[in-house]
């Protein structure tokens, strides 16, 4: 593969907070992302939507670093995460520079994935002293701060054994809000929840979009909760993006068959 | 032949027994100590990306669980002064009975590894913890509640193959029990002791196991 074409950095006119380029993962034969050029600006909030198996998952999956790409660059704020610089090219990223790039992404998952044997401030803890060498009372101080805001603080000190589907996914937001992440990944957060607690989590994200100029990127099936909090939508159909938009356009008027078709699927479906 | 059991050389004998009894402990203690610790060790050198070193600890463990304990015993005392390695009865068994029971704990962690769910390996990734943190801190402690009862298996089965280490002449329980036989040409107290000892050690130990196991899942919230 010619990685010449491969800006090193990206030049400061024309720099995303994320940017995938020409970006392509396949397992085996299989080919689960075909070429994907996706920007997302900073402070934009970007929901992924399609049918299971389009792809959607990966895509956040690949921005964490949870997967590795097979082609193409991912860009975080203008330099490359998946690759580094080599004597003037790129070439795949090794695990040090892959450390350095994670340090500005946070990942909220559908099965929360608290530490069991932690409690919710110790598992808000845990990133802030290990990874970031906080003191012990600084790391304390702002995940106190962010389980106030996600409405946890109350149960601090329970283990997420004693906690509702619904808490342990608000203790994994402020988990990763702790880490000051630039760019936050919400992977179907609300998918394992039972219905009358997925507003309580849908409430954190909405605050979090009105009240932090966060980079946020989403994939749900919420079709309501997207609309009203995003920025933009991107259909994904099929390892590409089949059409993407404003949610007024794209859930009002779209464009494409394919996204007509899955949007009246999931109206029925409600 | 008619039984015939004595009391008073019960009695005499038993003294000499129940200090046989703390070698044995101290013998099988040393050597869980040994197993449990090289264990792990060979558990996590199973999952290094450094792929001949994985090879040669997989066949090392098998290797280990494939001969038998005794032979192992002879080979780190006979042999090992051929290569200039020369060892006391009870180091060598010491070390022979760590290693053997180090490749079956190994299995046992390995297995409390493997039962970690993903997810929690990738949401210490998430927050950009280090491989070492990773394993210390997330992984290793949430595997050890479901390696407690394998562990406290071996911990009984060290306890029972001390006997082996009579055969190099390391002072334990039945080298105590054949010592006493052969000079009182009395066997049947010393050995029906020696077995009323193992059993009323052995036995608690398992109960006591599983009350431990209780407490660290009760301690880690789980």
């Amino acid at each position: 593969m010619d990685m010449s074409a491969y800006p090193l950095e990206l030049p400061a006119d024309d720099r995303p907070m994320v940017r995938f380029m020409n970006v392509v993962k396949s397992y085996g034969r299989l080919v689960v992302l075909d070429q994907l050029n996706l920007d997302i600006a900073e402070g934009e909030m970007v929901t992924v939507i399609g049918p299971s198996g389009s792809g959607k998952t990966t895509v956040l999956r690949m921005l964490m670093t949870l997967e590795t790409i097979n082609g193409g660059v991912i860009y975080i704020d203008g330099k490359p995460l998946t690759h580094m610089e080599r004597n003037g090219v790129l070439v795949p990223a090794d695990e040090r520079h892959i450390r350095k790039m994670r340090a500005s992404i946070g990942m909220c998952f559908q099965h929360f994935n608290l530490f069991p044997h932690m409690t919710a401030l110790q598992n808000c803890m845990e990133g802030p002293v290990q990874v970031l060498g906080l003191s012990k009372a600084e790391a304390r101080a702002r995940s106190e701060e962010l389980l106030t805001l996600v409405g946890m603080i109350d149960k601090k000190d329970q283990h997420p054994s004693r906690l509702s589907g619904g808490q342990q996914q608000r203790v994994a937001i402020a988990r990763a809000l702790a880490m000051r992440p630039k760019v936050m990944l919400f992977d179907e957060v609300t998918s394992a929840l039972d219905p009358e607690v997925i507003g309580e989590v849908t409430n954190v994200i909405r605050k979090l979009v009105a009240e932090h100029n966060l980079t946020m990127l989403m994939v749900t099936h919420q079709m309501g909760f997207a609309r009203d909090i995003s920025d933009r939508i991107c259909f994904f159909y099929r390892g590409k993006i089949e059409e993407q938009g404003p949610p007024a356009a794209l859930f009002g008027n779209p464009q494409k068959e394919r996204t007509k078709q899955f949007l009246s699927a999931v109206k029925e479906a409600d | 032949m008619s039984f015939d059991w004595k009391w008073d050389f019960t009695w005499e004998i038993l003294p000499r027994l129940l200090a046989a009894t703390v070698n044995t402990l101290i013998a099988a203690g040393a050597g869980y100590a040994i197993a449990v610790v090289l264990g792990l060790v060979l558990a996590l050198a199973q999952r290094t990306p450094w792929k001949p070193l994985t090879l040669i600890v997989r066949e090392f463990v098998e290797f280990i669980r494939s001969t038998p304990l005794v032979l192992q015993i002879f080979f780190v005392f006979y042999v090992g002064p051929q290569f200039g390695i020369r060892l006391s009865p009870w180091t060598s068994g010491m070390i022979a009975i760590g290693l053997h029971y180090s490749a079956y704990l190994s299995e046992v962690y390995r297995a409390g590894i493997d039962a970690v769910p993903r997810g929690q390996w990738e949401a210490c990734r998430a927050i950009n913890l280090s491989t070492r943190d990773t394993y210390f801190r997330v992984i290793i402690p949430q595997a050890l509640p479901p390696s407690i009862a394998g562990m406290g298996n071996y911990l009984v089965g060290i306890f029972k193959d001390t006997p082996m280490l009579s055969v190099i002449g390391v002072a334990e329980l039945m080298h105590a029990a054949n010592a006493i036989g052969a000079e009182n040409y009395r066997f049947l107290e010393p050995y029906t002791l020696v077995g009323l000892i193992f059993l009323a050690i052995s036995l608690p130990t398992a109960g006591l196991v599983r009350l431990f196991e209780g407490w660290v899942r009760r301690k880690m919230g789980m």
